[in-house]
């Protein structure tokens, strides 16, 4: 009934191709139309389409192929261990994430970036698919320079924020796989706000997302206060995701650290897990100057508890 | 879902472990005591599958008692730790396998040194500075490599606990409501109020 419909209709993309096509095939093209095709140049050569697997049901196909809850032994492997975390204080907003790519248990890369620069005041995490991510959130900073553009004011991160999950809202249940943040500074001051494939958006100070974040957040909730210094921001940035990269098999690797403030996002530094454990971040501002592994940090302190006495027998 | 915790400090082992008896999405229990006085010097929290737990608990119990009645002196902590660990080896390779995971605190006498030893259904054991199972343990473990000192002394040690049970409460969604604390030193065993 469809395709009947459409044969008729003088509205639809196709019948609007057919018709340009049947101009240029009729070579009844006047000379003032060369080089525009009527101005129908951008169908003349076939509307634009997705390419999907040639199967009845391709939303059913991709989820058949790349489920690894349901089937641990799929063909496609998304990447889903990582850990990313964001929170917001009185010195603007703390990005830092691990770079660890695993598929299944192999650890595919350890130089991820998993921060997306979507512009130069706002700032996109990835956890769950990388392209996923990647491919959306850069279509996310597109769209916030047309906002730019048409309304001459920067889009502000709720608005941003609000654009992606209506958009991977659309999308549900068709195989997307992200959890993010999306951080920066607009008029209202730092925000963070989390943003998932399920659709949910949820504004806050404090994030963690991905296999670690459990391990993230127990460092993070404890050292986290409104009033924390840059200094001391940054620290607990990247002392979270060390704890994350050491606990979590599916996290590591190395830290990369980002602090927004008022003039737009700045990289700090990337920093390698192993040599936080052992030697600590270097030579950076808050560092406490030692590793952060448990047995550096406590070494040779011990719980025996001998008495006087019998210490000196 | 079941939590417990348990960390060493200056001359101690403090365990802690939540007083919730479920049963699928009710709580049957809120003052459940899953930590048993197995010695003078030894406390062990356990946790796992029901019906299990109690059974496991109270073998151990019994033969650790048993001991102590035939050769005058109990077992030290290592000794009792190898010895339970070997009960559920063993159990593991049966017919019917306990499901219980352990925690096993104690304050060895000779040496004036506390032993905490973790041990999990398979039989896996190990000695460490601090230990938990459960849900709880993905919170607390990371907060302990940041937090746990060796040489803290009970207030402090206490202080840790209390962080960790925050964090859980924090963050965990099926969260237990109230833990049962208790403590193992030179003057023996004693419960404490957080």
């Amino acid at each position: 009934m469809n395709s009947f419909a459409e044969r008729f209709s003088t509205t639809t993309a196709a019948s609007q191709m057919r018709n340009a096509q049947k101009l240029a095939d009729e070579d009844e093209l006047d000379t003032a139309m060369w080089g525009s095709n009527a101005g129908f140049g951008s169908l003349a050569k076939g509307v634009p389409t997705f390419t999907v697997p040639a199967v009845a049901d391709p939303t059913a196909f991709l989820r058949l192929h790349t489920d690894d809850h349901a089937d641990p032994s799929c063909r496609i492997k998304i990447q889903h261990g990582t850990t990313t975390l964001a929170f917001r204080f009185q010195g603007g907003v703390i990005v830092a994430v691990d770079s660890r790519a695993t598929a299944g248990s192999y650890v595919a890369s350890g130089t991820v970036k998993k921060v997306i620069e979507i512009n130069p005041y706002l700032l996109g995490t990835m956890a769950g698919g990388a392209a996923d991510c990647q491919y959306w959130e850069t279509y996310l900073g597109m769209h916030c320079r047309l906002h730019e553009l048409r309304n001459r004011e920067r889009i502000s991160v709720s608005a941003a924020s609000k654009y992606l999950s209506n958009l991977v809202y659309s999308y549900k249940g068709m195989g997307l796989s992200m959890g993010t943040m999306i951080c920066g500074w607009d008029k209202t001051g730092p925000a963070v706000f989390y943003v998932d494939s399920d659709g949910t958006r949820l504004k806050g100070d404090l994030f963690s997302v991905g296999s670690g974040s459990t391990f993230a957040y127990g460092v993070l909730d404890q050292g986290y206060r409104w009033d924390l210094t840059d200094e001391e921001a940054q620290e607990l940035g990247r002392r979270s995701i060390y704890a994350a990269g050491h606990r979590d098999a599916f996290s590591g690797n190395s830290c990369n650290l980002y602090h927004v403030k008022e003039d737009g996002w700045r990289f700090i530094g990337n920093y390698d897990i192993a040599k936080m454990h052992y030697d600590g971040p270097g030579n950076v501002a808050g560092s406490p100057g030692q590793g952060y592994g448990y047995d550096v940090r406590v070494e040779g302190r011990t719980s025996t508890n001998a008495p006087a006495v019998a210490a000196a027998a | 879902m079941e939590t417990s915790f348990a960390i060493t400090g200056k001359g101690y082992v403090i365990i802690a472990a939540d007083t919730t008896a479920a049963r699928s999405i009710v709580k049957m229990k809120v003052d459940e005591d899953k930590i048993k006085t197995l010695s003078p010097h030894l406390l062990m929290a356990y946790s796992g599958e029901p019906g299990d737990t109690v059974q496991f608990a109270e073998y151990v119990e019994r033969n650790i008692r048993l001991y102590q009645i035939r050769n005058l002196y109990p077992l030290r902590p290592s000794a009792a730790a190898s010895w339970i660990r070997r009960s559920l080896a063993e159990s593991l390779r049966s017919r019917k396998p306990y499901s219980v995971n352990l925690l096993l605190g104690g304050y060895d006498t000779a040496t004036h040194t506390p032993h905490l030893y973790w041990v999990d259904y398979l039989g896996t054991m190990t000695e460490v500075p601090f230990g938990a199972h459960g849900y709880g343990s993905y919170f607390a473990l990371s907060l302990l490599d940041r937090y746990h000192d060796p040489e803290a002394s009970m207030e402090q040690g206490l202080a840790t606990l209390k962080r960790c049970i925050d964090e859980v409460s924090k963050r965990l969604v099926v969260s237990p409501g109230t833990y049962k604390v208790k403590v193992v030193d030179k003057d023996g065993v004693r419960e404490v109020e957080l």
